[in-house]
């Protein structure tokens, strides 16, 4: 359940001595603990990144730093916390936090949500936080009762003296534990005493979520708001040439139309009005940057750029001499196009701006970002603005790019009043960060014993770091753009990995697995390839040439025992397989599919999904996003693609860029693996390998090797034509 | 003036008789439980029910749901078909970011009122117009037939 407390009702309750409250504080330096109190009294630098409180009325609030958008944090952040407390878990509530320096993430020092990372960077502060408040109300209790702390547990929600049975509720002892110095190095658990980590705990966001009450960003109301809509240009580049102000301003309650960089808005008392001005504007821009760009012209500047020598990324032993030399070599080149995130809820922000407040309501995964785009557009200092996270209808990467609520802020400034701007779907759809497309050819060369001696492969690929962070780009290299590829887990003694950076007017951003979405499938198609190149199997050969990565071997191992890959298959014609590490899990995946005789339809039966992340929070939700990250990746694999015109974006909606249906959904079993190994994440990590798995499989059901992604009918069709 | 019936509740609101009725449940009368995603029929994310049946509320003109009973998410609980989807929902976990469910609880309490007992093939035909980008499907199904289930032990039908 969400409660709405804000930070200051929480300190002030605590500091009135009416809970216990502990802020943890991480720093390169090392972990501190404070009480509210400390934390208040701290200096600009100080950023604690968890609050839990106690209060009187038996309830555990922990303040969640992170944003919700199906992955289920605001159930296992909690969950944390309330594990090493021993809290009853039907007493924790979250409340999520607003944008400050104290909800910054300790590693990355932004508030912000991604890269699979939640988990990760929490884990530890959450359990100290949680070990520090059980400490203080055992002591709380042994003070009260006059026996030893070694005599009283934590247990549910109380604090039991073990020998005489005495208990008392932790809302009972907070009076007397908020008087207890925060302890500055609690101990932790035993890991064997887990209570909640390492089961499916329900989520506490789902009741409301099943029940319509669960409050988005688009469901935001301000007293005195008025809604705003633009008139966005057709073409990249585009610059209005005239507009009909006066018709707009006509329209029932639009109150102004003004022009703003990325179009013109309109504001109007009624959505409907704000949609209709926005058409009365009867824009007329003219042709953009590049009016001839549309989706073959892009492809054939991909393609141009293959024969561009790129910057070497890697480059281990003498490619190019075993790759002259070898009795075999195979070549291949795969073409992946560029991808919407299509989030369910369109893109919206609200703002409301007063003479020295700005209050923006936001589903964002960039709380930083957000507060610092309205300091600079108001002018105001951070404690002015408050940024509130609310629900993400779905996030994908998208929600990390602050673009509506630039648009928002602007539009509120102009026209004096509080807005809500609702994009349309056909604005989501044609103004994205688009996943990059990306055109890979790589060589190979297989020795006579059927080893893989020398891989070369050339990246085509727009850059995401250069726009969002230049810093992270290293000799010409985006981080992304070469990811699980530069690091692939295969053991090839030659190995070369080339980057061509690729820039057009096609904006560029984070999408689910972000680089692993496209060099997933390059780098497993290729080893399939290799194998099959190899008369091998291709469970077998990937195994050979993992002997040194035994988190993927054994991730590569169990699929394959889970699926049956030795059993004759029951519905299917064929079965692929293929394995990935990104965001520090490991994955591999068996697909079962049947390809049509007649329209070359791919109809998927069965997928097996094997995960390695390290220690489990809670394995529902590693389940649940195993299978929603692998319907994205096949949505992605079978459907998906961003089409252009007339130097702009073509696709517009659903009809004209379909996602995956639930027909079309197979039975996808997950096996997580206990692993002591390194935590990894678990957001983004399943989704490469299904897109691989499905195209091997095809090809162990009809012979088609399709490099072309998505695999639509007509794609396959024409790969047979090739062969 | 346009005068419709929600949730046994009469509502009169002041918009031209062509807006959408999704943007008059959700916006003027603030049932936001009924959600935008498409505009176009393409989503199922603005499902509700008028006179007892599925229609995505996004290709309704307003003016042509007066004098129709319309039933939102905020009220499908009183429906014996849609408390035992809610039910389900919620005991499966269903829901990850959240933003579909409204749409596939309203069409999945709609077909089990149609049909109390259906296979999963049915499940997907009626389902098929509803949208999920986080990938729910599996646990829908499941949750489909857990209310199909609850209902009959409920003795209704
Ligand atoms: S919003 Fe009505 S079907 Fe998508
Ligand atoms: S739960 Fe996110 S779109 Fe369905």
């Amino acid at each position: 359940m969400k409660t709405s407390i804000t930070r200051r009702e929480f300190l002030q309750k605590s500091l009135a001595g009416a809970g216990i409250a502990i802020a943890v504080s991480i720093t390169p330096y090392g972990t501190k603990l404070l009480s509210a109190e400390e934390a208040a009294k701290e200096g600009p630098d100080f950023s604690p990144n968890v609050w839990l409180t106690i209060t009187p009325d038996d309830i555990v609030h922990v303040i969640v730093n992170k944003s919700e958008m199906g992955q289920g944090v605001y159930t296992s952040m909690p969950m944390i916390v309330a594990d090493e407390l021993d809290a009853d878990w039907k007493q924790v509530r979250m409340t999520e936090a607003l944008a400050a320096d104290k909800y910054k993430d300790p590693i990355w020092g932004r508030q912000s949500t991604g890269g699979s990372t939640t988990i990760r960077h929490m884990y530890k502060p959450l359990r100290i936080a949680g070990a520090a408040a059980r400490q203080m109300l055992i002591s709380a209790a042994a003070d009260i009762w006059k026996v030893p702390e070694s005599e009283c547990e934590a247990y549910r929600g109380t604090v039991r003296h073990i020998v005489t049975k005495r208990s008392l509720t932790f809302g009972k002892l907070t009076e007397k534990a908020a008087s207890i110095p925060v302890p500055k190095s609690p101990a932790l658990k035993s890991e064997d005493k887990f209570d909640l980590i390492g089961s499916p705990v329900e989520r506490l966001d789902v009741p409301d979520k099943s029940r319509g009450k669960a409050m988005f960003g688009i469901d935001t109301f301000v007293e005195g708001m008025q809604y705003a809509a633009i008139a966005r240009p057709p073409a990249y580049g585009a610059k209005p040439l005239s507009f009909d102000k006066d018709a707009a301003m006509k329209v029932r309650t639009v109150s102004h139309a003004v022009p703003i960089p990325t179009g013109i808005a309109v504001c109007a008392g009624t959505p409907e009005g704000a949609w209709k001005g926005r058409d009365a504007l009867d824009v007329k821009w003219d042709k953009g940057i590049e009016p001839g760009l549309d989706t073959a012209s892009l492809e054939k500047k991909f393609m141009a750029d293959l024969a561009k020598e790129g910057i070497t990324a890697r480059n281990d032993g003498d490619v190019k001499t075993v790759l002259d030399a070898a009795p075999k070599t195979i070549e291949a080149t795969y073409v992946l196009p560029y991808l919407s995130h299509a989030t369910m809820e369109p893109m919206n922000c609200t703002v409301a701006i007063g003479p020295a407040s700005c209050e923006i309501w936001v589903p964002t995964q960039n709380q930083t970002g957000v507060l610092e785009l309205a300091e600079k557009e108001t002018g105001l200092k951070p404690d002015q603005i408050k940024v509130h996270t609310t629900y993400l209808g779905g996030g994908f990467g998208r929600r990390f790019e602050i673009d509506v609520v630039e648009e928002a802020v602007k539009i509120a400034k102009a026209a004096g009043k509080p807005i809500k701007l609702i994009w349309k779907r056909e604005e989501d759809m044609k103004h994205d960060f688009y996943r990059p497309a990306n055109v890979s050819r790589i060589e190979g060369a297989v020795d006579e014993k059927g080893r893989m001696t020398a891989w070369s492969h050339k990246i085509v690929c727009p850059s995401i770091f250069s726009r969002v962070f230049p810093g992270q780009v290293k000799n010409g290299i985006d981080p992304a753009a070469v990811e699980g590829v530069r690091n692939m887990e295969y053991e090839v003694p030659n190995l070369r990995v080339e980057y061509v950076r690729i820039d057009t007017p096609v904006p560029v951003g984070f999408w689910r697995s972000v680089g692993s979405s496209h060099n997933g499938f390059t780098v497993e198609s290729f080893v399939d390839e290799a194998a099959h190149a190899a008369g091998k199997d291709p469970v077998e050969f990937r195994l050979g040439l993992l002997k040194n990565h035994l988190r993927a071997y054994r991730v590569l191992e169990t699929v394959a025992e889970k699926a049956g890959w030795a059993k004759p298959l029951q519905k299917a014609q064929g079965r692929g397989v293929a394995q990935h590490m990104s965001f520090g899990s490991y994955i591999a995946q068996v697909a079962e599919v049947s390809v049509d005789k007649k329209d070359r339809s791919i109809k998927v039966h069965r997928v097996v999904c094997a995960v390695d992340c390290g220690p489990i929070v809670n394995p529902a939700i590693i389940t649940a996003q195993m299978r929603g990250a692998i319907v994205m990746g096949l949505s992605a694999a079978l459907k998906e693609a961003i089409a252009f015109a007339k130097g702009g974006v073509g696709s517009s909606n659903f009809d004209n860029y379909p996602l995956l249906r639930m027909a079309d959904v197979p039975d996808i079993e997950v096996h997580i693996i206990k692993s002591k190994d390194e935590m990894g994440g678990i957001g983004e990590p399943g989704l490469p390998p299904i897109a691989p798995a499905v195209a091997n499989a095809v090809f162990n059901a009809s012979g088609i090797r399709v490099r072309r992604l998505p695999m639509k009918p007509e794609t396959v069709l024409a790969a047979m034509k090739k062969v | 003036m346009i005068t419709l019936e929600i949730n046994g509740k009469q509502h009169s609101v002041d918009v031209p008789a062509d807006v959408p009725l999704l943007w008059v449940i959700r916006e003027h009368l603030r049932l936001t439980g009924t959600k935008f995603g498409c505009g176009k029929g393409l989503c199922g994310s603005c499902t509700v029910h008028v006179d007892g049946k599925a229609e995505r509320s996004c290709q309704i003109p307003v003016a042509e749901a007066q004098g129709k009973k319309i039933t939102t998410i905020e009220a499908v609980a009183s429906t014996p078909s849609g408390a035992a989807v809610q039910k389900a929902w919620v005991a499966e976990d269903v829901p990850q970011c959240g933003y579909c469910q409204s749409g596939q609880i309203m069409t999945a309490s709609a077909l089990l009122s149609a049909n109390p007992k259906p296979t999963d093939a049915q499940i997907d035909e009626y389902l098929s117009g509803n949208l999920c980008r986080c990938g729910t499907y599996q646990r829908i199904r499941k949750a489909v037939h857990k209310a199909s289930r609850e209902m009959k032990k409920g003795g209704k039908p």
